[in-house]
């Protein structure tokens, strides 16, 4: 397919939430992404497919129905393992999304291989998902977190991580993959080399990253990778936990019950073969298959291509942002080092305002500390306005934005 | 109405860039902090009282424009008034004072957070110091159910 920006504009025409109008009448402009995207008609259809057609629950009856539901489940489950080349099906297990993946693997890893005195490492521009879960494990064990700090502009200081893991008590190492807020993209082969020489494991937070661009976890090394299916076109409640095979054979099960199990017995209960050892209870079938349907819509754009339409768009956006006098970017300037997302404050009118104002032009845009409360004081700011763009946004979004930009300078005397 | 972009009238914008009564008391006889998880806006209320009545008051913190400027409206009503008086003090006294009185409801919490910590500050100062066991339940049942 090819790359240009007419391709894009084609893409819309799929998401019909793009045609309605907000307040005023003012046509949507979505600049939310990096919390939630759209979703096109292509994934809408075929959770209405499966609810009309096929509805049942899957794994155990025998008959039509259950067999087509079964087969459409774990087809989606192939189709996602292709998309992030995972050669093995086994490790790829279905959740709620990124927050839950990484609650399992605190509560059915760190519960049994961190002990009083371990070291988890996280970073300072973490979303609370990758941090919360780490304080309950290591504040239970009387293990330490610690934290990769950040430089001005928004890149991490390997340095740190080097001065933990010399201390021989790091168990693992945890951080994403790109920042969801100053669309910082890591620097994750270096942390893995590090890592891997010092027999340490390492968890990714795919959860922006993945949406944005190829991630290859064959190539890629590390040992746990979360990603959530609603930050690309798929239905909410549906994500991936990855964990490679022979660290997923020492972990215990997260949930007990329905279909994680080979035998119950009274006292005593062994376990199902993986992944379904910990997909326990009836999974959200549906938008298991939503979530397939998006992976196929996303395969044939192209994640390169998406991509290079994100930087398109951030670099103009950028462009334009660095001519309003008294809007601050925060995180690197260099396009290549991250992805589409911008978060800025508007001199001193607070992101709150900043978002209730042009709200009212319709455009969405998120203020606010975006669950990275660490970060926020990292930047010593109370909070950010941030605008995260997707494949259906354009040009136009962002002059809609710019435009609405100068009625809050307006209000404010700016 | 508080639609569009009028809620940003000329009296929100100038509280927000000079707000009043804004700062610290050193020698307080109460102090009371909380914050909006949402946002992230937070307050801090100083009092200082004296024959049952508040004889100075200051916030800081941080907090959007509307915060700012109900903060400064509602310590403006609450400065020199009676502790009997300010337990009576209500939403509608501030909302109405700046013509917010049609803020959507994501709004509301910006505009009541300086209230919710004054009646904090309120009961902290009823339990130390005047075993009004009454007043002080009820004040935080107020404080819970501001918005």
């Amino acid at each position: 397919m090819q790359s240009t920006e007419s391709s894009f504009e084609n893409i819309r025409k799929d998401f019909p939430i793009l045609k309605r109008t907000v307040r005023d009448n003012k046509p949507l402009v979505y600049l939310d992404n990096a919390s939630t995207t759209q979703k096109p008609n292509q994934v809408i259809d075929a959770i209405t497919d499966y609810y009309q057609n096929h509805n049942a629950n899957i794994h155990r009856a025998v008959y039509a129905l259950a067999e087509e539901s079964t087969e459409a489940y774990e087809s989606a489950r192939d189709k996602i393992a292709n998309f992030v080349n995972v050669k093995n099906r086994q490790e790829i297990i279905f959740v709620r999304g990124t927050t839950e993946a990484i609650n399992l693997v605190a509560y059915a890893w760190g519960r049994s291989h961190v002990d009083e005195g371990d070291i988890i490492v996280t970073t300072e521009y973490e979303h609370h998902s990758n941090i919360v879960p780490w304080q309950l494990l290591t504040q239970e064990k009387r293990a330490k977190l610690e934290y990769i700090g950040m430089d001005d502009n928004g890149e991490l200081n390997l340095d740190d991580l080097d001065k933990y893991l010399a201390t021989g008590k790091v168990k693992l190492v945890t951080f994403s993959l790109m920042s969801n807020v100053l669309g910082t993209i890591t620097d994750a082969k270096k942390i893995i080399e590090k890592c891997k020489a010092a027999g340490v494991l390492t968890l990714i937070d795919g959860a922006q990253a993945v949406p944005h661009m190829k991630v290859d976890l064959d190539t890629l090394g590390c040992d746990f990778f979360a990603f959530s299916g609603h930050k690309m076109l798929a239905p909410t409640g549906v994500g991936i936990l990855w964990v490679r095979k022979s660290v997923l054979q020492t972990m215990n099960p997260f949930h007990g019950g329905g279909d994680m199990i080979r035998e119950v017995h009274k006292y005593e209960t062994t376990w199902n073969d993986l992944p379904y050892k910990f997909e326990a209870g009836t999974p959200n079938i549906a938008d298991v298959i939503g979530f397939g349907a998006a992976i196929d819509y996303l395969t044939k754009i192209g994640m390169d291509n998406v991509r290079q339409h994100e930087i398109e768009l951030t670099k103009y956006a950028m462009e334009k942002f660095a001519k309003i006098p008294g809007l601050q970017i925060y995180g690197t300037k260099d396009i290549a080092k991250r992805g589409g997302v911008i978060s800025f404050n508007f001199a001193d009118v607070h992101p709150h305002d900043v978002a209730d104002i042009i709200d009212k032009e319709g455009i969405s845009l998120r203020s606010g500390h975006h669950c990275a409360q660490v970060l926020m004081e990292r930047l010593n700011v109370a909070a950010t306005s941030r605008a995260s763009f997707y494949i259906y946004n354009t040009k136009e979004d962002v002059d809609a934005l710019i435009d609405s930009l100068n009625i809050v300078a307006k209000v404010f005397k700016l | 109405m508080s639609s569009g972009t009028d809620i940003y009238h000329e009296m929100i914008v100038d509280y927000s860039r000079n707000p009043v009564n804004f700062g610290k008391i050193e020698d307080h006889d109460v102090t009371f902090h909380d914050s909006n998880p949402l946002c992230g806006d937070s307050i801090d209320i100083d009092m200082k009282i004296d024959d049952h009545k508040v004889s100075d008051i200051k916030f800081h913190g941080k907090g959007c424009a509307i915060c700012m400027a109900c903060s400064s409206v509602l310590t403006e009503i609450t400065k020199g008034k009676s502790l009997e008086e300010i337990k009576k003090i209500d939403k509608h006294d501030i909302l109405s004072e700046l013509g917010l009185e049609h803020l959507q409801a994501v709004r509301i919490k910006c505009a009541l957070l300086s209230l919710k910590v004054l009646k904090g500050a309120l009961y902290t100062y009823l339990g130390s110091h005047l075993e009004d066991t009454e007043g002080i339940d009820k004040l935080k049942t107020e404080a819970e159910n501001l918005y």
